[in-house]
This record gives structure tokens, C-alpha cells and sequence, in this order.
């Protein structure tokens, strides 16, 4: 099935609802454990995975992140075995979109047509690559769509009307605002400041608007859900996924009820 | 990867990069949304810094009064006659205030950060030189100084973070990674991230996003500069060869990017080979990498077939980086300049060397160069001249050759 993206912004927006996007980084601490922690957040409530890269110098992710990443590739992950995770998790699941999340360097390094081809037939939906902005992104961008891969973009405070225009252009499946100035899982979001942005987005952005880095409690993500589209967590999973190191009963236990407490607050909020 | 479709030549089109910081297919911007906007700001500040007459008077004022510009350069005769070829001439950088190349830089940049309002400056140090100059200038301007410096550097050079804390910075260990200079930069750019409404980050080499290469290069271009302008006065003619050390590479595009038209000028840049390249332990990236993407831009890079960041070893600190800056890279390709690279062991000889034939002590970083001054010399005429950056001086590494030799302190 393809457009997995569009077919569940527009069903969740049909009923009101505000989409859940869970992040989690493939092989922290095992492809084995990622594949239950993803299978753990779907029936808890999430819309979307997103799924992590591992790198070895995320230089946008704070130190929960990097410390994900540095626990991923300790186990062996790699961008082959994140596609076969993906591939894994299809068989199972035919209906929740996955988008990759990473750096360019490790899909250069595989090559963009060889990356897209195989994260396509693996069953990946969509693809964020945080350090590609719009003026580097031609040839991974023309890769990406090829195959059916919608390359995903982030938009900051910082930008400027003309940079969402040029973002506009070339973005597919949703933009991503990341709410605070920062790194991920730092700093609080000023909430009020997000809704009067997303606002301003709307005239310009044909596309849903999901909203992270930052958003760390069901009564944010709350807050959030009134005016974006998806609220994306991210940090705030990892931590739980960190505390529980070694026993992965009780972290799938932690994850289910935050990722339950996330998506009952994003319902509430939209039901007001 | 990306490409260009008009291959330009950098020996007849020095005006590298273009305006998005694209040399031939290296360096560009490859940064997170939220640093974009940060960074066409600092692009359009530099280039209004580069109209602005009294901005560039002041710059030309502080490399003359506070760094003690122009370096010498200085004819090395007892080297030469020992090495029986070329004449040597050194580039004394080392002779700079706070001993290195690296001050050149960071005073444009924080003359920069002062235009712009900016009252905090951030950078990166492998070494420490740098974050010592930064830490220098940041004291001069009366700027709150914060330097990010991995937590094993840390470990090999303390005499340099003392002197940043003395000069009333902040040094923060960086534990992650690697814990050397390529984790420090990431560090740096989180930092820059979060607090650009008041923060300036000084970048110390040629690498990292647009428009950093070419503005680090600007600000360093005055060591190749005078070193030309030097040698027609002293030798009577343009060197031949010029010689450089290379880690991320701003003292190399320092001296050679002023004679990148002297087409008979030969440029070779010396990586550091660590325990060889065969071993796998070096930092030679442009010798025995592969091209990819790192802090912001395309260059040649050391990394695993996953294109992972791997480990690098070199016994200078500050020659410990994985990446090169893009314009190297370019320059690599295109032919123009030669790079080569030297091992531990030789670079530990010609410290030695200088030291005892003309008395001065090099540091780790510029003792690569003289190594393949010992190679490149005796192959050359005794009507020939090379001429080498002497980048800074190896007061801070007494303690890793005592070490390498068994020595206490």
C-alpha cells in the first residue's frame, strides 16, 4: 500500500484527532527489543513511527539521543539492518507509516538510489534527513521520489517566509516544526509561541504540520495538539528506553502507559 | 553526490566557492533547518564586514599591534645546508601572539561577533590553540567565553586549559564520542543552536558550514600574503614549493590560497599518518578517506563502510580530526595542490631536529610539515626554495615528548 503518509493524516483528521508520532532508534539496545518497542507503541496508541538512524556524530540530537545512537551502533546497527527491521515490522503491520529519521552520511554512503530502492521495498514510507535542508536535497530528493519515498523537512523558528516557500516546494507527506530553538529533548516548548507560528504556517503549507523536539508530557503534547496536526515525542521516549536498560519487560510496560497517557491527552485536548 | 556541471580551475578562478559555499562538489551548508537562518545571517554580516573599510582597518590594526604582524620569514640555513637541496624558509607563525596561526582567525571573527551584537562567544579546541585564541580574544573584547574541548584533550594538554581558565573562559570536557575535537564541534553547534540570539561560535579551521571555510580562509589569507610578498623581497623570486601541515587545514589554505595563480608554485599539504596509514591509526583523510558528509559540509572524510565517523590517531591534538576543509578537498582533485602524509615517528624527528639546529621548537602539528621538508628537500636544486609554515610553536608539547620518551617532568 502506498501513500501509508496521506491515507493516515486524512482518516485521523476526519475524526478531529491529532496524530501521535513515536520516535525510537533502531538497535537501542537491539533490532530485537526496537522491533517490540515499536510494536509496543502502535498498540498503545501511536499513528506513526519514527524510526532512528543510528550515527556516530548526530550534531541536531541532544545527549539522550546521542546516547541512543552510541548504544545502537555499540550493538552492531546498521542502515541494512535498520531497513530489515522495517522489512520485519511489515509483515506484521501493513498500515502504520514508518519515516526514517537520520543523517546524510550513512545514506551517502550507501548510495541514494540503492538507500531508496531498498528502504521502499522494505515498506518505509517516509524519509527525514536533518541535515539536508531544501539546498542540498536535489539528488537525494529525486532518489527519494523515484521510489515512492516522501522526503519529510523540518521548518524552525528561524525560517524565514522564503525559506517555508522553498521548503514548501519539495516537502511531501508532512512538515515537521521543530518548536524550539535547540537540539532535541532540551529545552521546554513555549507553547502559545508554537500555536501563533503553526497559524502563520497554514497560510503558506499545503501539508499537515507536525510539531518536536521539546515535547516531553502528555500536558504539552496537549497544548500542542489544539493547533498542529501530530505531535511528534521523541527524547522523552528515550529516556524511559534508558532507565530500563537490561530489562525490557518493565520498559515495555513504562512505554505503553507514557504512549497511552500521550495519546489520551492528545484525544481530550482535540475533544474540548 | 552532488555535482557541478562547469568544472572550474582554481588556478585561474580563485573566487572559490560559489554563494552557497559549493566548491566544485564539496563544502556546502548541511546543517539542521534551525541553523540555516543563523547562517545566512552570519553570511550576509561577513559580506558587509568585507565592504566596510574601518571593519578591515581594525582587523589590519589588532594583527599589527595585538599579534605582532608580519610574521618573519625566516631563511632556516642550518637546515638547509644538513638537508644539502633546497633552501628552507619558515613562515613563523609560531612567533604570534598566544603561538599560533590561530589568532588570526579568531580576532576577525570576534571583530565579527562585535559588529553583530553578539556578546558571547563559543568555539571548539583539539589542541587548544585555538580555544586559547579564542579565549584571548574573547578577553580583549570583553566577551563571555565559553570553550568546548573533548574530555581526553583535555587530558593531554593542560598547560592550554589552564591558560583559557586564566584568560577567564569556561572550558566544558565533552564525554561523548570519541571524546577529542570532532565531539567538541558537535558540541559547539548544539550550543550555537540553542543560544544564537546572543552567541557567536568561532570556528577554528576551514570546515563546517557555509560560509565558515572561505571566511576562516579570508581571515588567514594574510599569512600567504606576506609570505609572498616576503619572498620576492628576500629570495628575489616566488618559492617553489610550499609546505603545510593539514588537520582540518586553515594554516595550509592560509599560505597557499594568495599563490593559487603561481601556477609554478607547488602546494603540498601533510596529513598526519599517525602509525601509518597502512595501520588504519592516522588522521589522513584526503590520503586514505573517502568523500562524504560531516559538520556541515562535504569533504573527504574518515569513515567505515556504513558510513560511520571512525576513530582518528595522530600524536598532535590538534591534527586529530576526521574530516578536511572542503577547499583541500577541491584542491586535491583538481590537482593544484599535492597531499601527502607523515608518520608519528617522523614528525617526532623533525621536532627534534628544529629544535636542536635552529633552535626553535615546533609544535606536533607544523613538525609533520618539517618532516616532509626532509623528504621533499634534498630532491630539489640548491637554487630552489620551499617555503614552510611554521603554523605554532611546541611549547605545549613538551609534556607529550617527554612522555613519548620516557621522560618525567
Amino acid at each position: 500500500m502506498k501513500n501509508r503518509i496521506q491515507h493516515c493524516f486524512t482518516a485521523l483528521q476526519a475524526r478531529n484527532r491529532c496524530a501521535l508520532v513515536t520516535y525510537v532508534t533502531a538497535g537501542d539496545p537491539s533490532a530485537e527489543v526496537t522491533l517490540n518497542i515499536m510494536r509496543t507503541m502502535v498498540k498503545a496508541g501511536a499513528d506513526i513511527i519514527e524510526l532512528g538512524v543510528p550515527f556516530s556524530d548526530p550534531m541536531a540530537d541532544g545527549p539522550v539521543i546521542q546516547r541512543a545512537s552510541e548504544r545502537a551502533l555499540q550493538g552492531g546497527m546498521s542502515l541494512q539492518g535498520v531497513l530489515a527491521l522495517v522489512a520485519k515490522f511489515r509483515l506484521e503491520n501493513s498500515l502504520v507509516p514508518i519515516i526514517l529519521m537520520g543523517y546524510f552520511n550513512p545514506l551517502e554512503a550507501m548510495g541514494y538510489k540503492k538507500f531508496s530502492e531498498l528502504a521502499s521495498a522494505a515498506g518505509a514510507d517516509g524519509v527525514l534527513v536533518v541535515d539536508a535542508p531544501p539546498e542540498e536535497s536535489n539528488d537525494i530528493n529525486q532518489a527519494l521520489t523515484a521510489y515512492g519515498l516522501d522526503q519529510i523537512f523540518l521548518i524552525s523558528p528561524t525560517s524565514t517566509r522564503a525559506r517555508i516557500e522553498r521548503i514548501c516546494a519539495v516537502a511531501r507527506g508532512f512538515v515537521y516544526y521543530v518548536a524550539v530553538k535547540g537540539v532535541t529533548g532540551t529545552k521546554d516548548i513555549d507553547t502559545d509561541e508554537v500555536s501563533s507560528r503553526i497559524q502563520e504556517f497554514r497560510q503558506m503549507l499545503p501539508l499537515p504540520i507536525g510539531v518536536g523536539f521539546g515535547i516531553k508530557s502528555p500536558e504539552s503534547a496537549a497544548e500542542v495538539a489544539v493547533s498542529g496536526d501530530a505531535v511528534i515525542i521523541g527524547s522523552a521516549l528515550i529516556e524511559i528506553i534508558e532507565r530500563h536498560q537490561g530489562q525490557p519487560e518493565t520498559m515495555y510496560d513504562a512505554i505503553a502507559s507514557f504512549v497511552k497517557s500521550l495519546r489520551d491527552a492528545l484525544d481530550e485536548a482535540r475533544a474540548a | 553526490m552532488a555535482t557541478n556541471s562547469t568544472k572550474a580551475n582554481p588556478a585561474t578562478d580563485p573566487v572559490m566557492p560559489d554563494e552557497n559555499g559549493h566548491f566544485g562538489p564539496y563544502g556546502g551548508k548541511f546543517v539542521a533547518e534551525t541553523l540555516m537562518g543563523p547562517l545566512a545571517d552570519l553570511d550576509d554580516a561577513y559580506r558587509e564586514s568585507l565592504q566596510d573599510t574601518d571593519f578591515i582597518a581594525e582587523f589590519e590594526r589588532d594583527l599589527a599591534h595585538f599579534v605582532g604582524r608580519p610574521s618573519p620569514l625566516y631563511y632556516a640555513e642550518r637546515l638547509s645546508s644538513e638537508l644539502h637541496g633546497a633552501q628552507i624558509y619558515l613562515k613563523r607563525e609560531d612567533l604570534n601572539h598566544t603561538g599560533a596561526h590561530k589568532i588570526n582567525n579568531a580576532i576577525g571573527q570576534a571583530l565579527l561577533a562585535r559588529r553583530m551584537g553578539k556578546r558571547r562567544i563559543i568555539a571548539e579546541t583539539g589542541a587548544g590553540q585555538h580555544g586559547v585564541a579564542t579565549a584571548t580574544v574573547a578577553a580583549r573584547f570583553g566577551m563571555q567565553c565559553v570553550i568546548y574541548m573533548g574530555a581526553d584533550d583535555i587530558q593531554r594538554q593542560a598547560p592550554n586549559v589552564f591558560r583559557m581558565k586564566l584568560l577567564g573562559a569556561e572550558v566544558v570536557p565533552v564525554e561523548s564520542g570519541s571524546k577529542t575535537l570532532k565531539d567538541a564541534l558537535n558540541e559547539a553547534m548544539r550550543d550555537w543552536v540553542a543560544n544564537v540570539d546572543n552567541t557567536f561560535y568561532i570556528i577554528g579551521t576551514v570546515a563546517g558550514p557555509h560560509p565558515y571555510p572561505v571566511m576562516v580562509r579570508n581571515f588567514q589569507c594574510v599569512i600567504g600574503r606576506e609570505a609572498r610578498r616576503q619572498s620576492l623581497e628576500q629570495i628575489g623570486r616566488l618559492p617553489d614549493a610550499l609546505v603545510a601541515c593539514v588537520g582540518g587545514g586553515s594554516n595550509a589554505i592560509g599560505l597557499f590560497h594568495p599563490f593559487l595563480s603561481d601556477t609554478a608554485v607547488k602546494m603540498i599539504g601533510v596529513e598526519a599518518g599517525g602509525d601509518g596509514i597502512s595501520t588504519g591509526r592516522h588522521s589522513a583523510p584526503l590520503n586514505a578517506g573517502r568523500p562524504g558528509v560531516l559538520h556541515g559540509n562535504r569533504s573527504y572524510l574518515m569513515q567505515d563502510s556504513d558510513g560511520q565517523i571512525i576513530p582518528t590517531h595522530s600524536i598532535s591534538a590538534g591534527l586529530d580530526y576526521p574530516g578536511v576543509g572542503p577547499e583541500h578537498a577541491w584542491l586535491m582533485d583538481s590537482g593544484r595542490a599535492e597531499y601527502v602524509a607523515v608518520n608519528d615517528d617522523a614528525a617526532l624527528a623533525a621536532f627534534h631536529q628544529l629544535s636542536r639546529l635552529e633552535g626553535i621548537i615546533p609544535a606536533l602539528e607544523s613538525s609533520h610539515a618539517l618532516a616532509y621538508v626532509n623528504e621533499l628537500a634534498p630532491k630539489m636544486r640548491s637554487d630552489q626554495s620551499i617555503v614552510v609554515n611554521l603554523s605554532g610553536r611546541g611549547d605545549k608539547d613538551i609534556q607529550t615528548v617527554a612522555d613519548r620518551s620516557g621522560i618525567t617532568l
